[in-house]
């Protein structure tokens, strides 16, 4: 799963914003919303792009409450962090900045069409644009693009941070490669490069969502001269439009116009501001202070406010208008695990489904401006989605009748004792996880709460098979967003059995249903994007008739569009954050 | 006198060596009594989906796979002479003094530490100077004239400061000075020798809000030496003689009430130094405070070592500065 960083807000940042907002006067606050630029109303930035302009200059500043995983394309594993480096990296393909589901669409970026797939899917041809250079003028190959792929897929020991899925999806050689640095001579068999501007990928199995995956940071060109291994990050060969004048680890990144960017190669990107300023490690208080006020245009992180701020935000009509709440490509949920009794029978597994009251778990979770209440495994805002809700409820807010029923199908009339885990340092999980105990209290389920730091919950506890069977762990607290947003990419980490890893897990309810594999086998085959989708939605309701996940929410991101700042568009392609390829601002 | 500095400093070293070993202790030793395994403390440091060689070659980078007493060798071995490290196609040296390098992101620790320290030193001494100025004279005044005016009102004063905390005061303070009337920076540092005013300019929120809580806690310290000093037999004597009040008051009064303030001083000073951690977390200040935080919450030891170490040295040297100023202080007091 793409990270992407959820409020974890410390005692001391809340009581901070706390503080702000009690003694703010809404009169204040509506300086940003006259400073400049149209107010487009709630949501517009979901529709539309708004603001846009092709107007020049100024500084567009970014802040961050913490920091990224790294800078370094090849190195990092935020959703943030893969909308904001094609500022500075051209990746093989990207996402088409726009609004709403426009934004979901692949275009090519550095490749001058979408990849040519062999009849028997197994091998993908890029080939470059003519004429793309690095900042310092030298050309780039497609060499360079192959250099990429290998160091961030085969070097976990040095850039640990990215997905491996080339890795897993690549042929390897004969004698598994052990990457660039380790295998200062070798190369990856599976990646060729005929000519300088072809680029030729060889697949073990036909994976029809070739090209979402090409459009991850790690394609980005690196060239492997200026490769020091993790060091790179402090200076990174710019492909995109801007590129790097200085580098703080921790503090603060400047970015500068590429001289060398040719809008003549870029179709998408414009190149607006002068300058571009990350500053990181600020606290959240003031980065909502910062965007009120026009002194920052974007939080990077692009999860939303401050639950304080939010507050303030709604209740002023002017303020409202200036804000943005769309889905984020996540579920909020709950896993059954299937291999702990009684949840090896279906019944008990249903009289769970029935008895959670969805409406407290969104009230614990921040009410419905951070999620609306779900009832399929697939977010709306995937392709793929189909409505339904087969354990619907009056109200969403369980039904005691229906629950009894399926306690007494399976054999427990008074109900059994199980636990449920959540991560300590997530107070609305823990919250969800409190709601959904008191609800299961009312049809006789005794509900332990067990509770872990974020850093170790998959490493060493919910996403350790065995630790959770043998500790009697029925449910688990989850929430899960795709790595690109098509139903593939959202289902095959959560319900392919084959998925299931002995650390790290994510399907968490071990789900292994032969059914619902082959199912996946076939789409991910399927050249046919109609039918891929098709399917997408059965293998959903085969998970939920199975009855392994509960949906609580999809998950909802609250974002505040400062007026000074141009060309704002919320994303689905990167859950619901603006797209951050041409944000400028009016002086 | 000289003796006795050396004697000092060589005690000091054992004790950083002695926190260093208990810091590393902590680290490794606390979690695999909770049963976890050098596998799993690599795999942290591995990204998603850890495959065994991945993390094979981590433990083995990170010198995981060494028995603990080696791994804290080393880390003195480098502290002292450097290190080198493969993180890239070629090894990079880590110069002295080696902290290591941070597991989560692969850069030298000494480095970060050291461009924090002007942050965390401007903030620390810049508020200690005006809580020790605004704290101190506060304190005398009302002793001098007790039950007054002044006196309630100022300590009054000072029980609200120092029941505000800094998240607090800091706070209200941007929030009216930054945000509402933007009269001062936030956020950004400036190199004293870059620009003077600009760099006060940045620091006088937090100074304020760090020197509030403080001058409070002193201004009170302060009356309480002063009130019970101006009742001591020696003063009456002093006034007897006919000596003029002022020199009462400072060659006698202030002067012995003056100790217990420099030992409290110097303790506050050298945690202050060590890095104000909720100061730097509410005016998005990079120093070592923040630091700290961020090591800790990526249980990054190497870091996690040198803030400690860091920390420590402050609290150290800033008691040895006290122990020589009471000596100029206190005329009883000899250092031999």
């Amino acid at each position: 799963m793409r990270r992407s960083r959820t409020a974890a807000l410390t005692a001391l940042a809340a009581a901070v914003a706390l503080t702000l907002t009690g003694c703010s006067s809404s009169k204040g606050s509506t300086d940003g919303a006259t400073k400049g630029g149209s107010v487009a109303g709630a949501d517009a930035a979901t529709k539309n792009i708004v603001n846009a302009s092709d107007a020049k200059g100024g500084t567009v500043v970014y802040e961050h409450s913490d920091v990224p995983d790294s800078f370094d394309p090849g190195n990092t594993y935020y959703a943030y962090m893969y909308n904001f480096s094609r500022l500075y990296g051209r990746p093989l393909t990207t996402f088409q900045p726009a609004a709403g589901e426009a934004g979901n669409k692949l275009v090519p970026d550095l490749a001058e069409s979408l990849g040519q797939v062999s009849p028997d899917g197994l091998t993908w041809t890029y080939k470059l644009r003519a004429g793309i250079k690095y900042d310092d003028g030298t050309a780039v190959t497609s060499k360079d693009v192959k250099y990429a792929v290998e160091r961030s897929n085969f070097a976990p020991d040095v850039l640990s941070n990215g997905p491996t899925y080339f890795h897993d999806l690549l042929k390897d050689n004969d004698t598994p490669y052990q990457g660039p640095y380790k295998d200062k001579t070798g190369d990856l068999k599976a990646i060729e490069t005929p000519d300088d501007t072809t680029i030729v990928f060889h697949l073990k199995q036909p994976f029809a969502d070739f090209d979402y995956l090409v459009s991850a940071p790690q394609t980005v060109p690196v060239p492997q001269a200026k490769d020091t291994g993790a060091d790179y990050v402090k200076h990174i060969a710019s492909t995109g439009s801007y590129k790097f004048q200085s580098y703080e680890d921790g503090k603060e990144v400047v970015l500068v116009p590429n001289t060398n960017w040719d809008p003549k190669t870029d179709p998408i990107r414009k190149q607006l501001a002068d300058k571009i300023q990350v500053k990181l490690k600020i606290a959240q208080s003031t980065i909502d202070q910062d965007l009120l006020a026009g002194n920052a245009q974007v939080d990077l992180a692009g999860k939303g406010v401050d639950p304080q701020t939010q507050a303030k935000l709604l209740l002023d009509p002017k303020l409202k208008a200036q804000t943005d709440n769309t889905y984020g490509g996540r579920l909020v949920y709950t896993a059954i695990n299937t291999k702990v009794a009684p949840f090896d029978n279906i019944d008990c597994r249903k009289a769970v489904q029935f008895a959670i009251d969805k409406v407290s778990v969104q009230t614990a979770i921040g009410g419905p401006i951070r999620g609306d209440i779900a009832s399929t495994v697939l977010p709306p805002d995937i392709p793929g989605y189909q409505k339904s809700d087969p354990y619907a409820t009056e109200g969403n807010k369980g039904d005691e009748a229906k629950a009894k029923d399926a306690l007494k199908a399976c054999g427990k009339p008074d109900g059994f004792k199980t636990s449920i885990m959540a991560r300590q340092d997530r107070s609305t999980e823990v919250a969800s996880a409190t709601a959904i105990q008191a609800a299961l209290k009312k049809v006789g389920i005794d509900v332990e709460i067990q509770q872990f730091p974020q850093g170790k919950y998959f490493s060493d506890f919910a996403g350790v098979p065995e630790y959770t069977d043998s500790h009697n762990t029925g449910l688990i607290m989850m929430q899960w967003g795709a790595d690109w947003p098509t139903g593939y990419g959202f289902l095959q980490q959560v319900v392919d059995g084959r998925a299931i890893k002995k650390s790290g897990n994510t399907n968490l309810s071990q789900l292994n249903d032969p059914s619902i594999n082959k199912l996946l086998d076939d789409a991910i085959a399927n050249p046919d994007r109609a039918a891929r989708e098709k399917i997408y939605g059965e293998i959903d309701k085969k998970t939920m008739d199975a009855a392994v996940i509960v949906p609580l929410t999809y998950y909802k991101v609250f974002l505040y569009r400062p007026a000074g700042a141009t060309n704002v568009a919320s994303t689905p392609a990167f859950s619901g954050q603006y797209d951050y390829l041409n944000i400028g601002v009016t002086k | 006198m000289f003796a006795y500095i050396i004697r000092r400093i060589l005690a000091a070293v054992v004790l950083l060596l002695v926190v260093s070993a208990i810091t590393f202790g902590i680290f490794f030793l606390l979690p695999s009594l909770a049963g976890e395994t050098t596998d799993q403390l690599a795999a942290q440091y591995v990204g998603k989906n850890p495959s065994p060689e991945a993390i094979a070659a981590v433990k083995q980078n990170l010198g995981f796979d060494q028995p603990l007493y080696v791994q804290y060798g080393r880390f003195l071995k480098a502290l002292v002479s450097g290190a080198e490290y493969k993180f890239g196609p070629d090894p990079v040296s880590c110069h002295v003094p080696c902290f290591g390098y941070s597991f989560k992101n692969h850069v030298e620790v000494w480095p970060e530490i050291s461009s924090r320290i002007p942050v965390t030193f401007s903030l620390a001494v810049g508020a200690s100077v005006i809580w020790l100025i605004s704290g101190v004279s506060t304190g005398v005044v009302s002793a001098l004239k007790p039950k007054s005016i002044f006196d309630r009102l100022s300590m009054g004063i000072a029980l609200a400061g120092v029941s505000s905390p800094v998240f607090f005061t800091g706070a209200l303070l941007l929030l009216a000075f930054h945000f509402k009337w933007p009269l001062f920076e936030n956020v950004e540092y400036v190199n004293f020798t870059d620009d003077p005013f600009a760099w006060a300019g940045h620091l006088v929120l937090p100074w304020v809000s760090l020197a509030f809580l403080y001058s409070a806690l002193y201004a009170r310290l302060t009356r309480a030496g002063m009130l019970e000093t101006m009742s001591e037999d020696y003063i009456r004597t002093a006034r007897a003689k006919g000596l003029a009040e002022r020199k009462v008051v400072v060659r006698h009064g202030l002067r012995s009430a003056l100790t217990p303030i420099i030992t409290i001083f110097g303790m506050d000073l050298g945690l202050l130094l060590g890095g104000a951690l909720i100061t730097e977390q509410v005016f998005s200040l990079k120093g070592i405070g923040a630091y700290a935080v961020a090591a800790i919450g990526e249980n990054d030891l190497p870091k996690v070592l040198g803030v400690t170490l860091v920390a420590a040295f402050f609290i150290v040297a800033c008691n040895l500065l006290v122990d020589l100023l009471y000596a100029a202080v206190d005329p009883r007091v000899r250092l031999s």
